[in-house]
């Protein structure tokens, strides 16, 4: 069997915070790696540190010991080859879509010219052809989320960072939107990080699931998702789905006895 | 419909306190340097600007107002920016910053003009004064208060400290800087009119106090009226530069119709609450 390469490899990662009360171990001796072009979903329960372990790979946070890498190098710092989606869409108010899109190319001085047509490109992808030139408040929270996919894709990273970035959205869009995030990847196949805390969407997403611990947060389990792609939204019905989500759950229910 | 309604209730508001004014002072036969009737004084209007008197000194109360507004503004606008920018700054100037902004800024005037003259210079001085605060005060927390969300995406892409305050921190910095643009054209009219009171030889506030000496109270009223139209027109004046700067601000939308029950004020609405200023 050939080894795939490695996009991320994660080893010993650990994060302790300082607070008045004394340290807080956020995150211990995390271990695990995804291969290029995997969709990996991270679950957990709140506070098992998956902000914080998403934080140190997009480099705006340092890690208290262990290493990250990002395609063999390093992770020391904010990193141009990143793309990163957030919980709300974090968008300009005084930039269009299209503008807000271009944030990255424009911070990392790119060129606009070549990139505006990525741009629109992209926003046709996600289905928002014809919403370059409104602004961010004319558009619904899963259309802004959308623009924030599209931002984070624009400047062609390595790998996608997403931290719970349906969590804010009401159920009937969420759905809608795993459908297209699905879509998206396997027109793109970018390597995506995906953190969220729905069980469901995990299995529904990814190719792997790393189940996380409540703080602090330790990886329990790799669990490989052999679902057929495009999964369509009734895959959830199937027992073979059914069986994931409820090995998961069991391991979180399991986790929470031992720790009561 | 509605809107003609309220035109027409407005307006009768205004003819019938107006009529009633008139009323009780013939009625109670008030004398004229107490209070004199809204006839007196629109005839007082008419004869200042007839006479071309009113025009000669409004012209250099508004010169005053306005350079001290831009001057003020500005030294409020870059100091606030150093303070919020740099630590050591706010560590040395913000202790006295505070203690200045609780100085009534106004009971400076007497002093500025001393130092200063009868002249241009010392109502600007004092007109500065008075609107550096809104805009230091409002500069400063507009900076501050960028989204932690906004900064970890910009830093997530690597961008500089230069570009984060250039493509989000100085944009979301604007509703607070024109909230407080907006305080400082009145107080900067304030504050030349105050320096004026003081002691001056042009300008309205000079007027009304040669006025008062000689008890010509249709007169004080006339200008008082001029006063609070040129207070309104320098408010306007801002809220259009906000419009446009701000054109993507939703509270900016146009309302489609206005009527007092459908009608909100504009603080309640803004984006930034401007820090509570004192004069």
């Amino acid at each position: 069997m050939a080894v795939a390469t490695e996009a991320i490899t994660v080893r010993h990662l650990s994060k302790t915070y300082a607070t008045r009360d004394g340290a807080v171990a956020a995150l211990e001796r995390a271990t695990f790696s995804v291969g290029e072009g995997e969709f990996v979903a991270v679950v957990g329960p709140s506070g098992c540190g998956k902000s914080t372990l998403l934080k140190i790979l997009a480099g705006i946070l340092a890690s208290s010991s262990g290493e990250a890498l990002l395609r063999g190098t390093l992770i020391a710092g904010p990193r141009r080859d990143i793309g990163v989606v957030f919980q709300s869409p974090v968008l300009f108010p005084w930039r269009t879509v299209l503008d807000n899109v271009l944030l990255p190319v424009d911070v990392q001085r790119l060129g606009r010219r070549p990139h505006e047509q990525v741009g629109v490109d992209l926003l046709a992808l996600v289905g928002l052809k014809g919403f370059e030139r409104k602004y961010p408040w004319e558009l619904s929270g899963g259309m802004q989320q959308r623009v924030a996919i599209t931002r984070a894709l624009v400047h062609d990273p390595a790998m996608l960072l997403m931290d719970e970035p349906f969590g804010a959205l009401d159920a009937m869009t969420r759905e809608h939107m795993n459908l297209e995030l699905q879509r998206i990847w396997l027109e793109r196949r970018k390597t995506v990080l995906f953190i969220t805390h729905s069980i469901p969407e995990a299995v529904f997403l990814a190719d792997r699931v790393l189940v996380m611990t409540a703080r602090p947060g330790r990886l329990l389990d790799d669990v490989r998702v052999d679902l057929a792609r495009p999964r369509p939204l009734d895959v959830m019905n199937t027992p073979e789905f059914g069986a994931h989500v409820r090995h998961i759950r069991h391991l979180f229910n399991v986790q929470g006895r031992i720790d009561a | 419909m509605k809107n003609v309604r309220n035109v027409a209730v407005t307006l009768a508001i205004f003819a019938g306190s107006l009529g009633a004014w008139e009323a009780i002072v013939r009625a109670f036969a008030i004398p004229i340097f107490i209070l004199p009737p809204p006839s007196q004084v629109a005839l007082a209007l008419y004869r200042g600007f007839a006479s071309g008197l009113y025009l000669d000194h409004l012209g250099y109360t508004l010169l005053e107002t306005l350079l001290g507004f831009i001057v003020g503004s500005l030294l409020g606008f870059f100091l606030g920016t150093a303070v919020a920018m740099n630590r050591w700054v706010e560590f040395f100037l913000y202790p006295y910053i505070v203690m200045f902004q609780s100085l009534p800024k106004v009971a400076l005037a007497p002093l500025i003009v001393v130092w200063f003259g009868l002249g241009l210079t010392s109502k600007v001085i004092n007109a500065a004064l008075v609107a550096f605060f809104p805009l230091l005060v409002n500069t400063m927390v507009g900076l501050k208060s960028a989204d932690e969300d906004r900064v970890s995406l910009m830093r997530s892409l690597a961008a500089s400290d230069g570009q984060i305050f250039w493509m989000l921190r100085l944009p979301n910095a604007l509703p607070f800087v024109m909230a407080g643009l907006d305080v400082a054209m009145i107080f900067a009219l304030i504050g030349a009119i105050v320096a004026e009171f003081v002691g001056a030889q042009r300008g309205l506030g000079m007027l009304i106090q040669s006025m008062n000496f000689n008890m010509d109270v249709s007169g004080q009223f006339s200008i008082l009226l001029i006063l609070s139209f040129v207070g309104l027109v320098l408010n306007r004046g801002i809220m259009l530069i906000r419009k446009r700067v701000m054109f993507w601000d939703p509270s900016e939308k146009p309302a489609i119709e206005t009527s007092p029950e459908e009608a909100v004020p504009a603080a309640g609405r803004a984006v930034a609450t401007p820090a509570k200023e004192r004069i």
